[in-house]
């Protein structure tokens, strides 16, 4: 059983209004426990909107969202507990730390899912080493972290609810490339060892492509692309024409199979490109040893 | 000819946590000249952020010295002429934005400066001409989009017409859409109107558009050259923590495992035509 379903789902901006615009338009996708899915569109394209359905924050104005079988909008009082059951970490988390303490600021969720002490307490440490925050920051003010870290304990704020669902808007904006690779890392981590589902928006399909394994592509509102990794590389032409930015290397083997090499279409990682590179030119016999 | 910027034998350091002083620039040298477009690299914590302050007096060194224009940025009478020749764009755009209609925004630098009103006028007219804004002149800067905020930002920079503007990531927190308008823009001020670029960037493909890449570790610099020769040595790069293009990296990676491809490949195009060359080749 899919663990979010939508039906139709449909969201319009300011309805019955003169700014009436709809961001979101009949999205039929189903999305299996432990998945880990890359959610690619530009600025625009409904992404952030649809994720923002996902817990509740937005209500759609018409079609359903199932998380775990449920019709979530069934009993809209009950709509707290799909909270803890989907986490949403949004773009510049750390932007939200709030409290006196990191530990305290890990800790609000849980406090709030109504856990005993002791329980928030072990959430705080366990989530804390999955973002790799030492403990001697747990008592600091989250203020006095730097850029990275207050970033790591936001997202251990969320982790700490252990939700079934985790959805991250681009949480690798504005770090470096280490910072990046870390929390990607880290993610991949998690996932493997709690089986959460975890759902990605980002504007870096390289970032996509190394942790992915299936790809949501909005455009316009709508569900352009939904399907394994490979398969959706593979249709770099109409990628591009949506106006993403296509790897460099799924690139060069659109290229080159326009220039009659024969190659695979859907590259997208450095390791496969080289291994078919290699097995190509070693056929040819025209691989130096 | 007077080089824009030199950097001379500086030390830098700041007060840690525990009261131990931390060293960020040691003996650091580091000549730009007139015209020329450098891209800065390097991780977090690696003192690029540090000597992008050091070039407009924003900060001044512990020892050594930096010359603007031939100006020590340490003589206090000679700040406002050393900040007016640089100019400093920031990552966060809305962090820089200091009024709220885009024209009083961009007239905020001549107005400190004591310009007189018409030649404000044509001064923020220019420079929103320069960043093809002219038509938002009178728009809420608020409801702007991040990629047109920075554009903003960096004509208020123009305003004050400086002869060189240090950009620290400035689309770092853009979008696509709004990291290409940006580096249109920062090309165009380049290779029109002859500013001296120094741009701090984590974006690869941004330091392969510039003349020449200086790479920072440490507070030193371990690589400095043009992107061409800086991005064929992917080991280096990989052990600081950097990205590498992809196309660099694949082709160093098919020479490696002995595909004869010719050397420094960079751009996409490049590396099908050399791989294409290769396999069809004699």
């Amino acid at each position: 059983m899919a663990i979010i379903k939508t039906e139709h789902l449909e969201y319009i901006y300011s309805q019955n209004t003169p700014f009436e615009k709809a961001a979101v338009c009949d999205v039929n996708i189903e999305i299996e426990q432990n998945d880990f899915v890359g959610i690619i569109g530009h600025t625009g394209s409904g992404k952030s909107t649809l994720v923002q359905h996902l817990n509740g924050l937005l209500r759609p104005t018409s079609g359903k969202l199932y998380v775990d079988g449920e019709d979530v909008w069934e009993q809209p009082k009950e709509i707290r507990r799909l909270r803890f059951k989907v986490g949403l970490v949004f773009q510049y988390p750390e932007y939200q730390l709030f409290d006196e303490t990191v530990e305290k600021d890990i800790g609000f969720g849980p406090r709030n899912m109504g856990l005993s002490e002791e329980e928030v307490r072990q959430r705080v440490y366990d989530a804390a080493r999955q973002v790799r925050l030492s403990e001697s920051l747990l008592k600091k003010s989250p203020f006095d972290l730097s850029g990275g870290e207050k970033r790591r304990a936001a997202i251990a704020g969320v982790l700490a609810m252990q939700p079934k669902v985790l959805v991250l808007d681009e949480p690798t904006a504005g770090l470096d490339p280490l910072g990046r690779d870390t929390i990607l890392d880290e993610i991949a981590q998690y996932r493997a060892e709690h089986q959460t589902t975890v759902l990605l928006v980002s504007h870096s399909m390289e970032d996509v492509a190394k942790v992915a394994n299936k790809v949501l592509v909005m455009n316009k509102g709508k569900v352009a692309m939904y399907d394994t990794v490979d398969r959706v590389y593979s249709r770099g032409e109409e990628l591009e024409q949506i106006g993403l930015n296509v790897p460099a290397v799924t690139k060069i083997f659109m290229g080159l199979r326009r220039n009659n090499l024969p190659v695979g279409a859907g590259v997208f990682s450095m390791d496969q490109a080289q291994r078919e590179l290699v097995a190509l030119f070693e056929q040819r016999g025209r691989l130096k040893k | 000819m007077q080089p824009m910027i030199q950097v001379q034998n500086v030390c830098f350091s700041y007060k840690g946590d525990d009261e131990e002083r931390v060293q960020i620039l040691q003996d650091f040298n580091l000549e730009i000249q007139q015209g020329s477009f450098v891209a800065v690299l390097g991780h977090n914590g690696s003192g690029k952020s540090t000597l992008a302050r050091l070039l407009n007096a924003l900060y001044q060194p512990d020892a050594g010295r930096v010359l603007v224009n031939g100006v020590d940025t340490g003589d206090e009478e000679q700040v406002f002429a050393v900040r007016r020749s640089v100019g400093l764009v920031f990552q966060n755009p809305d962090n820089q934005l200091v009024a709220s209609i885009v024209e009083e925004d961009v007239a905020f630098g001549p107005e400190n400066l004591g310009i007189a009103p018409d030649e404000i006028r044509r001064r923020v007219d220019d420079a929103l001409q320069a960043v093809d804004m002219y038509e938002y002149r009178t728009h809420e800067t608020h409801k702007l989009s991040g990629g047109q905020k920075q554009r903003i930002a960096i004509a208020g920079i123009l305003a004050m017409q400086p002869d060189c503007i240090v950009f620290d990531e400035p689309t770092a927190m853009l979008d696509p859409r709004g990291r290409k308008e940006v580096m249109d823009i920062i090309l165009k001020l380049n290779r029109e109107m002859g500013k001296t670029i120094v741009l701090i960037t984590h974006y690869m493909d941004e330091a392969a558009q510039a003349q020449r890449v200086v790479v920072m570790d440490n507070g030193r610099i371990i690589a400095d050259d043009t992107p061409r020769i800086v991005f064929s040595k992917v080991g280096l790069l990989k052990s600081v923590g950097l990205d590498v293009p992809q196309p660099a990296e694949l082709s160093d990676r098919l020479r490696k495992a002995g595909i004869p491809l010719r050397d420094h490949v960079l751009t996409v195009e490049e590396c099908i035509s050399a791989i294409t060359d290769c396999y069809f080749g004699g």
